[in-house]
């Protein structure tokens, strides 16, 4: 077995128009930037792939990661809790003037939606939102005396992940706080694929210390010293 | 005479509040100067949503490392005994009922516990985050807010007029002008400033202010 993909564009493969793709990452902290650019720069060459739902927590700052997606313009729709950003321009416009699409989710729907995708539980019931505008049109149900929201679960065709340790078996562990929605994702997509910043041989990180396990994951590429979107910004890239 | 606490004033006051061996839930902004005035010789451990558990002060400028942030997107540190989660323990933590204190900010508060303070209606691109889910699960959700709006329109309502963050879930509201709790769908004045007699602070509350017992003077430094 072998997930280790020989280059980004190779570990890319096979995305296509119209693919729900999840993205790690909340705010700078875990966002894929080189998955993400070379996927920009695949649109830009050859048109393809557009047309993506993206599903992350925000929806892009400044001009990079997704925000340089949006610019680019292949996202049809954002499914995020919060796309809202220090610069969040890129989504701001193209929202009021109607070109993107948002589905906004609690935060902690959203992360437990993609939990249930990737854990095979269709539905389930969350207090969150109850009574609020969010819960419209969703079923409603009472338990010992509360009322809680039915939410269903979010699957992906594809994730993109951001990882600190990998081996050839996809196990994954994260930096700090860049863990956030990226285990998560790793579950709900039908191909996961993931930039490591280091690639190490299987038995190297302790078993205890795993944080994904490789089943879930399909495609591992080594990207050393990543950039880091909040670096990048303060840096002023554009 | 103080005629109305500052925002700093504000969550002095809530801070005195803190247990000892809380974990606690500081919302993006106003609610996080709370942490700053906590007493001395308690100990309280914050949660942030994107999954960092006892984290501590902001680092020095040029020390940040931004793997490491909470869920306003700044730069924070490590305490002794933190650890990190995907967003699902994270919010596993709010919604199961293992945080004992979360504060938020608000733009309306009603007289049974709802709470508005994620949109101001249509025409913006709304933005929830986690407030839904905050609001649901701590034992006590506290509100800190000015008592009156920037117009001077009451805040603390009979019912809410903008979109609701959620029902029923407000237990203590620390304004600029008194603390408040909220019982069996009434706000119950726990303290006023001295200097502001009952009628004059029920004229900037829509809705009635219930007294229970002894009304306290609402004493802060400064700070």
């Amino acid at each position: 077995m072998n997930k280790i993909s020989p280059s980004i564009e190779d570990a890319l493969a096979g995305i296509e128009d119209g693919m729900a793709v999840m993205i790690g990452g909340f705010g700078g902290a875990g966002a894929p930037i080189e998955l993400i650019h070379a996927l920009v720069d695949m649109y830009k060459k050859t048109g393809s792939p557009g047309s993506l739902t993206v599903i992350n927590n925000n929806a892009g700052n400044g001009a990079v990661g997704i925000a340089a997606m949006i610019y680019a313009g292949m996202v049809a729709k954002m499914v995020c809790s919060f796309p809202r950003s220090s610069d969040p321009k890129a989504f701001t416009d193209k929202y009021l003037a109607g070109e993107i699409g948002l589905e906004l989710v609690p935060q902690g729907t959203l992360a437990e939606r993609i939990r249930a995708g990737g854990a095979g539980i269709p539905a389930f019931y969350t207090p969150s939102s109850f009574g609020t505008d969010v819960a419209e049109g969703k079923p409603v149900a009472e338990f010992e005396g509360r009322s809680y929201v039915q939410e269903r679960w979010l699957k992906a065709d594809v994730a993109l992940i951001k990882a600190e340790l990998a081996d050839r078996k996809g196990n994954l562990t994260y930096r700090k706080a860049a863990r956030n929605f990226s285990p998560l994702m790793a579950m709900a997509a039908k191909t996961t694929i993931v930039q490591a910043s280091r690639i190490v041989e299987p038995g190297e990180v302790d078993p205890e210390h795993i944080v994904t396990p490789g089943i879930f994951v399909n495609r591992v590429v080594e990207v050393a010293n990543p950039q880091q979107e909040e670096a990048l910004l303060r840096e002023g890239a554009n | 005479m103080t005629t109305k606490l500052s925002n700093a004033q504000i969550a002095w006051r809530a801070a005195q509040d803190l247990p000892d061996g809380a974990y606690v839930n500081l919302g993006i902004g106003f609610p996080e100067m709370i942490a700053k005035f906590k007493p001395k010789g308690r100990e309280v451990i914050y949660h942030t949503e994107n999954g960092v558990l006892d984290f501590g002060e902001a680092p020095p400028a040029g020390q940040e490392d931004w793997d490491l942030i909470n869920a306003g997107k700044k730069a924070i540190t490590l305490n002794d005994g933190a650890s990190f989660f995907h967003h699902a323990d994270s919010f596993a933590m709010v919604r199961g009922g293992h945080l004992d204190v979360a504060v938020l900010g608000a733009y309306e508060i009603s007289e049974n516990g709802d709470l508005a303070n994620w949109s101001t209606g249509p025409g913006s691109v709304p933005a929830v985050g986690g407030a839904m889910d905050l609001v649901h699960g701590a034992k006590q959700v506290w509100v800190v807010t000015d008592h009156v709006t920037k117009k001077g329109a009451p805040k603390l309502l009979k019912q809410c007029r903008l979109p609701l963050t959620g029902v029923a879930c407000v237990t203590t509201v620390y304004t600029s002008l008194a603390v408040v709790d909220i019982r069996n769908g009434r706000f119950v004045l726990r303290e006023k400033l001295p200097g502001m007699s009952l009628d004059e602070l029920q004229a900037l509350t829509e809705a009635e202010l219930s007294v229970e017992g002894t009304v306290k003077d609402l004493v802060v430094p400064e700070v």
